[in-house]
This record gives C-alpha cells, sequence and structure tokens, in this order.
C-alpha cells in the first residue's frame, strides 16, 4: 500500500467515525420520539413531585428508596434509618424502575461491591437505563477483564507524578476564584465556586478549550440527570441533543489532539493523550458509544461529585458551626476534615449491580437476575460504624472508612484527585474568611443518584488583617 | 520484642513492635505511621494499605494473592513486591521484616 492511499484511507476513516457518532445518536432520538407518540407518553413527566409521608406512616414493604425526591425533601435520613434497622437488606417489588434490591449497612455494602464474581456491575450502574439505543459503553459498567483494561488506559491521568503536577495549577486556580468572589452580599456558591472550579479542573484534565469550559458541566449534567434513568428532570429531547453536541465537541478534541500529535507536538498528560497512546483505546473513537460513554463517565466522574462535596461542605460547616471554629483554630485538621465532608454529604447516593447467580445477603436470598442497589449515603450513615453518623465531626478518627469512593475494582478513580481538590480549597478558604454563611435555604437537585445541591446562597466576611 | 519496620518513601523510618496474629496494616494504623491509611478496615478492597515488601523477606512473606491482585493491579505505582498490608498477617517468624511506603496510596 502506498503512502498516499493509507492517508486517503485515514482520512476516510476519519470523515466516517465523526458522522455516525452523532447519526446513530439522531437515530435513537426518532426512536424515542416514536415511541412516545405511540405510547401517547410525550411530553409527560414520570416522576411528578408529591409531599413524601413520614416514614412511621409507610409499611415496610411499600418503601421505595428510589424516590428522587427524598433527598431534597430532607425525608433520606429517617428513610434509610428505619430500613437500615428494621430490614436492612430491603426488597421493593413496584417501583418505577421495576423490582430492586435495598442494600443499606456499611458491612454489606463492602461485602457487595468486592465481589464482583458475584454481583456484575453490567449492564448499568444507576437504577432505571438510558434511553433505547443510547446505551453508551463505560468501565464502569463493565465487569473484568474488560474493565481492567479500559480503566487502566486512564488510571495514570491521576497518578502522583501528574497529581504533584497538577497541585499548583489548581491552587492558583482555587485562588483566582475565591479573590473574584463579592464581598458582604448573597451569591449562589454552587456556580460561583463549586461548579466554576469542577469545570476549571475539568478542562485542564482533557485538555478541553478552556473558555468552553461551561460546556462540559452542560453535558455531564444532562448525562447525570435522565429521568428514565435516575428520575433526574431532563427532558429527553434535550438529552439527545446534549449528546450530539457532545459527541462532535469531544470527537473534535480527539481528531485535534491526534493531528497535533502527529505534527510531532510533545504529548500532554492529559486524558485524551493517554486513551490515544494506550493499546487498548487508541481506536476507541472507531467504537463510537465506547467513546462517547467512557468520556462522559470521566466528565461526569469529576463534575457532579467534587461540586457537591465542595457545596456540601460549607453547608454542613453552617449546620455545625463548632466544627468551623475548630478548623480555624487548627487547619491540620483539614485532610480529615475533607474525608469527613465526603461522608457527610455522599454525592453519590448509591451504585447498583445485577445478581449474576443466586445467592444470600444478610439472611435474605437473591434470585440471579435481580437489582441490587448499594446505598452509599445509608452506609455512611450506619450507626454501627460512625458514632452520632448524622452529625459533621471533623476529627472523627474514622472518616477515612467512608464509602463514598465505593470499594473493590471500581473504587473511584479520581479519589486522590478530588481529595487534593477539596484539601486546596479549604486551606485557602480559611486564611481568606472569618465567616462563610448560607443565608437562605439551599435548593436540591431532582434524582435518586446524584446528592447536588443547586443552589447554596452565601454571604462572605473577610478575615480582618491583624 | 521483635520488631517490623517502615521506610517511608523520603527514607524516615518507622520501628513498630511485631504483634502476632494482627495484620500489618493494622499494626501500623495502631502506631500512627504515617502513609497507611487502610480506609476499608482491612478487606482488600481500596488498595490504601500498600507496600513494597524489601527484597530478601518476600519469599517468607509470600507475593500478593488473587484478591488482593485485583487492588494491585490497577495501581501505577506498583512494584513486584507489591502487597496489600491489610492481607499480610504478622507471626514471631517475621521479626525485623522491612516494608517500603509508595509515595502515596491511592
Amino acid at each position: 500500500m502506498t503512502t498516499l492511499t493509507t492517508v486517503t484511507d485515514a482520512m476516510t476513516e476519519r470523515a466516517q467515525s465523526i458522522v455516525p457518532m452523532s447519526m446513530q445518536i439522531r437515530g435513537a432520538h426518532l426512536y424515542d420520539r416514536a415511541r412516545r407518540f405511540v405510547t401517547r407518553t410525550n411530553g409527560q413527566k414520570i416522576f411528578v413531585e408529591k409531599p413524601i409521608p413520614p416514614v412511621e406512616e409507610v409499611a415496610l414493604v411499600d418503601i421505595d428508596l428510589s424516590n428522587p425526591f427524598l433527598y431534597r425533601q430532607g425525608k433520606w435520613q429517617s428513610y434509610f434509618e428505619r430500613v437500615r434497622n428494621e430490614a436492612p437488606v430491603h426488597f421493593q417489588a413496584n417501583s418505577p424502575f421495576g423490582p430492586f434490591w435495598s442494600v443499606t449497612r456499611h458491612a454489606d455494602i463492602i461485602a457487595v461491591d468486592k465481589d464482583h464474581e458475584t454481583f456484575s456491575a453490567e449492564p448499568f450502574i444507576i437504577i432505571g437505563e438510558p434511553p433505547r439505543f443510547m446505551d453508551v459503553a463505560m468501565f464502569i459498567a463493565m465487569d473484568p477483564p474488560k474493565h481492567d483494561r479500559q480503566r487502566a488506559a486512564v488510571q495514570g491521568v491521576v497518578a502522583p507524578k501528574n497529581l504533584r503536577e497538577m497541585e499548583s495549577l489548581i491552587r492558583s486556580r482555587v485562588q483566582e476564584v475565591l479573590d473574584d468572589l463579592p464581598i458582604g452580599e448573597p451569591f449562589n456558591w454552587v456556580d460561583r465556586v463549586s461548579i466554576e472550579l469542577t469545570a476549571r479542573m475539568l478542562a485542564t484534565l482533557l485538555d478541553f478549550p478552556y473558555e468552553q469550559r461551561r460546556k462540559l458541566v452542560e453535558w455531564s449534567d444532562l448525562a447525570s440527570s435522565m429521568e428514565q434513568a435516575n428520575g433526574g428532570p431532563s427532558d429527553n429531547d434535550e438529552v439527545f441533543r446534549g449528546f450530539v453536541d457532545a459527541a462532535q465537541g469531544l470527537s473534535a478534541l480527539w481528531r485535534d489532539k491526534e493531528a497535533r500529535l502527529a505534527g510531532g507536538e510533545e504529548p500532554g498528560f492529559d486524558l485524551i493523550t493517554m486513551l490515544q497512546r494506550n493499546e487498548d483505546t487508541k481506536d476507541l473513537i472507531d467504537r463510537p458509544m465506547e467513546f462517547l460513554g467512557n468520556l462522559v463517565l470521566l466528565i461526569v466522574g469529576g463534575n457532579d461529585t467534587t461540586r457537591n462535596s465542595m457545596s456540601g461542605g460549607i453547608l454542613a460547616m453552617n449546620r455545625f458551626p463548632d466544627q468551623f471554629e475548630k478548623l480555624k483554630a487548627n487547619p491540620d485538621l483539614i485532610p480529615n476534615a475533607v474525608s469527613e465532608i465526603i461522608r457527610w454529604q455522599t454525592p453519590l447516593a448509591y451504585m447498583r449491580r445485577v445478581a449474576k447467580k443466586d445467592t444470600v445477603l444478610n439472611g435474605q436470598f437473591i434470585r440471579k437476575g435481580d437489582k441490587v442497589v448499594m446505598w452509599y449515603a445509608s452506609g455512611n450513615r450506619d450507626e454501627r460504624v460512625f458514632d452520632r453518623p448524622d452529625d459533621l465531626i471533623i476529627d472523627r478518627s474514622n472518616a477515612r472508612n467512608h464509602i463514598s469512593f465505593g470499594f473493590g475494582v471500581h473504587r473511584c478513580m479520581g479519589n486522590r484527585l478530588a481529595e487534593m481538590q477539596l484539601k486546596i480549597l479549604w486551606e485557602e478558604l480559611l486564611p481568606r474568611f472569618e465567616k462563610i454563611e448560607v443565608v437562605e435555604e439551599p435548593e436540591y437537585v431532582q434524582s435518586n443518584f446524584v446528592r447536588g445541591i443547586s443552589r447554596l446562597m452565601v454571604t462572605l466576611t473577610p478575615k480582618t488583617q491583624a | 520484642m521483635s520488631v517490623v519496620t517502615f521506610i517511608s518513601h523520603d527514607g524516615e523510618k518507622y520501628e513498630t513492635p511485631l504483634e502476632e496474629g494482627v495484620s500489618l496494616m493494622q499494626v501500623a494504623v495502631d502506631n500512627m505511621v504515617p502513609g497507611i491509611d487502610g480506609d476499608c478496615g482491612g478487606e482488600a478492597a481500596c488498595g490504601t494499605c500498600h507496600v513494597v515488601v524489601e527484597d530478601g523477606w518476600i519469599d517468607q512473606v509470600g507475593r500478593s494473592g488473587p484478591v488482593e491482585e485485583e487492588m494491585l493491579a490497577m495501581n501505577p505505582e506498583r512494584e513486584p513486591n507489591s502487597r496489600l498490608s491489610c492481607q499480610m498477617r504478622l507471626s514471631d517468624s517475621l521479626g525485623g521484616l522491612v516494608v517500603r511506603l509508595p509515595e502515596f496510596q491511592l
């Protein structure tokens, strides 16, 4: 084969792989619209918010922990506490997402999370499922050995060497954002700090055009708020349009990196370059649903989680003001406080598995094929492990035993980066502000998966210079 | 009394008494050796008690088993003698054991 044909072949391949990805999504969109018209469900919401009754008024079998308003209405603590104590492995037979088991105690969650031979992460890790033909493939929802190969390709982005290089960059970005905040007047912490900082970090990790960084947030929010997946508020038409946009934007990014690498540019330490330089993933773009799935996974993984821990930390310090005083008096507690904030907030409520064979868990018989939901949000409030579990205690001795990162082969790969971002945030907040006061009740996200704060109005009081 | 020694990434030495029947991770945590987190509490499910066994000791200690390997395999810092210290049960025959700590636990 001549060089010329190799080049033209490569160009054809390049052109084709951009077209099919968005075409494929448009096809899925068309199918979904047809389905909604045929079933006359177009424009209908699956979930309409109604007040949730106190848990004492509900029969145990009727408790539905998949209700996407449980967190927003502040009922989740009492519901999970009752299930933990009365039916720790609980079966709900008729949820809008179908039947599922809930695993609510810390020890049982670890047992399930560890045992990928019995409990499969495939095909999805949310209680429901994405729209038909939009079943993007991501390694968080793959079992070994395929999971291991794909994860290995990107794990290096958060290796110690890279983290060290990122630390000063993160610090300067945190400083920029904090120095720009209004003083003495209320503003939305979620938008100005939590979203802004995570967007900047994501753009850096992906080497994505910096001025377009909010696009990453937009795509991530759409991907993690699909109604039929986890009870989120997104409209399917919006989701499909967002995915077409994401497919185009991320393909363009991939092709641009590829061209720059081919043109002799030094390879960067970003995720795209890492994927392109690994044998198992260098052709990822030719497998559109896997390409999109894994990139969306990395974006969602670094977005909702850190964002809501940044907001949750501020909320928690306001609910437990003595802990903020303790932290100001002893900044050496920051690393432990970060673990405690991640426990207290638990930004992702659960991960879902499917039993691959009949099994028994804490006395309950689970059949092959049953859905099993590991409620991290409940395990983190398990009174068997954590003393006064609902309180934020920044010097709690076992804060690190929190379950928010999951355990076993799917354990969060960005955990150290997340901890570092939060640590730096608090290191930079303490010398700047005397008070960070939450001045209105926060607003919460509609979801059974993301434990998100959508609006957190705060007023800052600067430290008086001594 | 027998001891075990942890050597940090920057060469600092931490000597702790050897407690028979207890895991090396637990000994490190009980004696506040920095650099061993043990987030999952000894279930080989988090990989945050990673140590590298000094060459002379690996035959006595044994190499990592399949469950440990699932966590270690994902660690870009792993070495041939890497172990999860929660899976290393201490016995008197391990008196004088030396392990090195990685720069970070992942």
